[in-house]
């Protein structure tokens, strides 16, 4: 009896070591640079990548990528398919209602229009987002047309196939774009800020998660490494903390 | 792959086009043209084995199972694909959860379903999530292939049942009068016979079945459109040794050949199928080789 003791004891023990060395699968759209993407060698890297892999190494854990379409992002969450999103999606009433985040880990980031020209226009007529953004909800608040596509690349293409006259997104993804262009697409008129931040979505009833990680996320913002990754992926006129 | 793709930039075209289609990410695409055909190879025969199944439960005489039978063709038929792929799914995927849930987390106190999260114990997840991914990318194609087995054997099932149906009455009737029961009728007259009935409905929904392949990216699988549109897509030279503008549309134009190939090869092996079944058969086919013959 006293080994039956001692042995429910020990696995008890390994028990509570399992759980400290837990899985943690983390969902992102991988369709995003520089928040994240598909590299040549066909893994997934970027920016929230680097960052998912060193709060994961902080808080002790084993983490896991899977690429998910982001229209179906957050219904696989809360089904439980993964346990986090870290795909650049900005803190917003609306998705709390049906996820919670955790600290932000970028500040609130400037958004761009672009077009094939400087003309302002462009962003009162047809203006493309990628669906279930802030920036499709700015757009249709504007009082521009909006288009929707399922991909970030798809409102670009949009742009230069001349569906759309604008196209409105995060100023870090459209910046290489617009670089790689060769002056085919422009910016237009200024930057705007737009949502709370970008977190990590977490499911509600996943609070040891959300703990775990908002004391990873706040130990980078002390010791300045979160800032350095933010300069290395953005640059450095990048929002710091 | 090669010693000279570490400098893409420095290489001819020729050359850079063999590295471009080499990397790492041009893999995951050739990957994806072995799931799909891994996933048609393996649905068709259990899609055709649950069609006999429902054929034979609508024919039977016993009321219950013939309704089960039609039912499971009347309502799968009827329901679109995309709601079937997007519901059926989850529910299929939290079905076996819950049932794991229950047998294995006996104690469990906390609710499983709160609000809109599915909760159910670490042990009962499938698969694990200690489980290495090549085992989720398993899982999810497993049910991938059930899911479109159920879908596409209620077509089938809907074929056969109209094919056995097709057997001349004649021919079971001189069996009874031989004295073989209905089973043995079944089995020695009717099955042997109805192929060439189910044939042309059978082929028609492979095609279908092939073209209906690209909608397992909606299962999370990553399948040859989610790679063609990921390696078409515009790259910048930031983030790729290789950049590129809009392909796209190049990318699609090769998915729209293999499709077109790949159907053209099946109607040209199903062609031949139907010619050998319809040797010795009292259709018009059979009559025509009779003729060719003598």
């Amino acid at each position: 009896m006293k080994k039956l003791i001692l042995t429910t004891a020990a696995l008890a023990l390994m028990g509570t070591f399992a759980a400290a060395q837990d899985v943690v699968r983390m969902g992102t759209e991988g369709a995003y640079p520089p928040y994240n993407f598909i590299n040549d060698a066909g893994a997934v890297d970027g920016f929230e990548i680097e960052l998912g892999n060193e709060l994961c190494a902080r808080a002790g854990l084993t983490c896991e990528w899977v690429v998910n379409d982001w229209d179906s992002i957050i219904p696989n969450l809360v089904s439980g398919n993964y346990d986090t999103i870290i795909a650049g999606m900005s803190i917003t009433d609306e998705r709390d209602e049906v996820i919670d985040f955790t600290q932000n880990y970028l500040q609130p980031q400037p958004s761009a229009y672009v077009g094939l020209t400087d003309d302002a226009a462009l962003i009162e007529g047809t203006v493309a987002a990628q669906v279930s953004t802030i920036h499709a909800g700015a757009v249709a608040a504007s009082g521009a047309t909006l288009l929707e596509f399922s991909t970030p690349d798809e409102t670009i293409a949009a742009v230069r196939g001349g569906e759309a006259d604008a196209v409105f997104a995060d100023k870090d993804y459209l910046v290489p774009l617009v670089e790689a262009s060769g002056g085919e697409l422009t910016f237009i008129g200024e930057d705007v800020m737009l949502g709370g931040g970008v977190g990590m979505g977490v499911r509600e009833s996943d609070t040891a998660l959300k703990d775990t990680m908002n004391a990873a996320i706040t130990s980078m913002k002390e010791d300045g490494s979160l800032n350095a990754l933010i300069v290395k992926w953005f640059g450095e006129e990048a929002p710091l903390f | 792959m090669f010693a000279m793709c570490t400098d893409p930039d420095s290489l001819t075209q020729l050359d850079w086009m063999l590295c471009y289609l080499t990397t790492g990410k041009h893999m995951g695409l050739y990957y994806a043209f072995g799931t799909v055909l891994l996933l048609l190879a393996l649905t068709a025969p259990a899609a055709l084995l649950l069609g006999f199944g429902g054929a034979m439960a609508a024919r039977s005489h016993f009321p219950p199972l013939s309704w089960l039978g039609k039912a499971y063709m009347a309502v799968v038929r009827g329901v679109p694909d995309i709601a079937f792929f997007l519901f059926f799914v989850i529910a299929l995927d939290q079905l076996f959860e819950l049932v794991r849930h229950k047998v294995k987390c006996p104690d469990w106190d906390t609710e499983i379903w709160q609000g809109s999260d599915f909760v159910v114990c670490p042990a009962a997840k499938l698969p694990l999530a200690t489980s290495p991914q090549w085992v989720h990318d398993t899982y999810s194609f497993l049910i991938a292939v059930l899911t479109f087995a159920i879908v596409f054997g209620a077509f089938a099932g809907n074929v056969l049942y109209g094919a056995m149906r097709a057997v001349p009455r004649g021919q079971v009737e001189t069996a009874e009068a031989y004295g073989m029961t209905r089973g043995q009728a079944f089995r020695r007259v009717i099955v042997p016979q109805m192929w060439v009935y189910a044939l042309p409905g059978l082929s028609n929904l492979w095609m279908v079945l092939i073209k209906s392949t690209p909608l397992l990216f909606l299962l999370g699988l990553q399948d040859i459109v989610y790679w063609a549109r990921e390696l078409g897509s515009t790259q910048t030279p930031r983030f790729t040794a290789y950049p590129h503008g809009d392909w796209r549309m190049w990318y699609f134009l090769f998915l729209l050949v293999f499709y077109l190939a790949f159907t053209k090869l099946s109607e040209v092996v199903l062609g031949r199928l139907m010619l050998r079944l319809t040797r010795g058969q009292a259709t018009l086919g059979g009559e025509t080789q009779r003729k060719a013959a003598a």
